[in-house]
């Protein structure tokens, strides 16, 4: 339900101004999010100063040269470095992406860096992404056949294949979910668009025998029609995807079996 | 508490198997709407602060008369659609299922109301 203040206990104060580093002449403001469940406080935002002449191009960069050299307590999830595992999704300078690909040139003023909006926060930067990932499973993402499996591979033509690019890039980061209003208001029960993405991928894939059922299972009210075209997660994905073009897709199809 | 999995918790009470009438209504509305709307502003336009006696006399005509019962009815259908949709999105619960049900009342009330009056004055 629709919710636009924060609960009390959740209100941002303002944390903690680490020192900065001494003799550097290229230093950058960096605010970010610090919450830890253990020590029963509000969450704060802690202020730190980064020497940009040692440190990476990427957001990443500074995250991991926060935690070595400044506060080791800083927590965020991170892993390949390089936009393909998804872990580093967060809220930076207002637009859900992931750290390990944005660019600090693309960012003007103090680089502001919070979890992704209206999920539980686990500690600091990272999200719970549990109901998320349920929601993906739901889906069913594998391949579903009722022939029996062929001698050598289950085959798709060059033309069938090209329907899945634009899909099956998706890193899972979460990015475009939590930034889809109808995601934060609805989001226990509507699916959010990327698990929708990942739906449409199964659809349309030449060699799944399940299509029918796929779409049985979404036409519903909130798993598949709370959204409103809004784009949001269109604007976001730090992969270029587009999975609201990929929900109205699966909306054309569910008219189509009707009408 | 309730240990309940994370799978049951996404699934919830399955899919409801509806959802797809609701936006093909929308569809019909709005494509209707996009005809009816400029049909009704030139049935309606000329008589804007005529007498009385002037707009009984248009509204007793088939063109004027019709044009406005067809935009009535399809307007507010298509606003019972619509708000059905923002109640959704903003609420839940009770007052969910409340305010579902005093919109559509809100909706073909204010229906028969209008086509009543369109009644009166065309007969």
């Amino acid at each position: 339900m629709v919710q636009f203040t924060l609960p009390k206990n959740s209100t941002i104060r303002t944390g903690k101004t680490w020192p900065k580093p001494e003799g550097a002449k290229n230093v950058r403001k960096f605010q970010i999010y610090r919450w830890n469940p253990e020590d029963g406080q509000n969450p704060r935002v802690d202020t730190y100063f980064v020497d940009m002449d040692t440190c990476g191009p990427m957001v990443l960069d500074a995250l991991i040269k926060i935690k070595n050299e400044i506060d080791p307590t800083l927590t965020f999830r991170r892993s390949c470095r390089e936009g393909i595992c998804g872990s580093c999704a967060m809220n930076i300078d207002g637009i859900n992406t992931l750290a390990c690909i944005y660019g600090m040139d693309e960012i003007k003023g103090n680089v502001k860096i919070y979890p992704l909006p209206h999920m539980p926060v686990v500690k600091d930067l990272i999200p719970d992404l549990t109901h998320f990932y349920a929601q993906h499973a739901s889906i069913m993402p594998w391949l579903e056949t009722k022939t029996n499996t062929p001698e050598k591979e289950w085959k798709q033509s060059i033309e069938d294949r090209k329907k899945l690019d634009g899909l099956y890039e998706c890193v899972m980061c979460a990015s475009c979910s939590t930034s889809c209003p109808s995601y934060w208001w609805n989001g226990d029960r509507y699916l959010g668009p990327a698990a929708l993405l990942h739906a449409y991928r199964w659809i349309i894939d030449s060699r799944d025998e399940a299509t029918g059922e796929r779409l049985d299972e979404l036409e519903d009210p909130f798993k598949l029609y709370r959204c409103h075209t809004i784009m949001n997660c269109a604007k976001t994905c730090p992969k270029g995807l587009n999975p609201a073009r990929a929900i109205a897709e699966i909306k054309k199809m569910m008219v189509e079996r009707h009408v | 508490m309730a240990y309940v999995t994370d799978r049951k918790r996404a699934a919830g009470l399955g899919s409801a198997k509806t959802g797809t009438e609701h936006l093909w209504h929308m569809q019909i509305t709005s494509v209707l709407l996009l005809v009816l709307v400029p049909l009704f502003l030139i049935a309606v336009g000329p008589v804007v602060g005529e007498s009385y006696e002037a707009v009984t006399a248009h509204f007793a005509r088939p063109f004027p008369a019709l044009a406005t019962a067809l935009g009535l009815i399809v307007a507010l259908n298509h606003f019972r659609y619509g708000v059905q949709v923002l109640i959704e999105d903003y609420t839940d619960g009770a007052t969910r299922k409340f305010l579902i049900i005093a919109m559509i009342g809100v909706s073909y009330g204010t229906m028969a109301t209008g086509l009543y009056a369109l009644a009166r004055l065309a007969i």
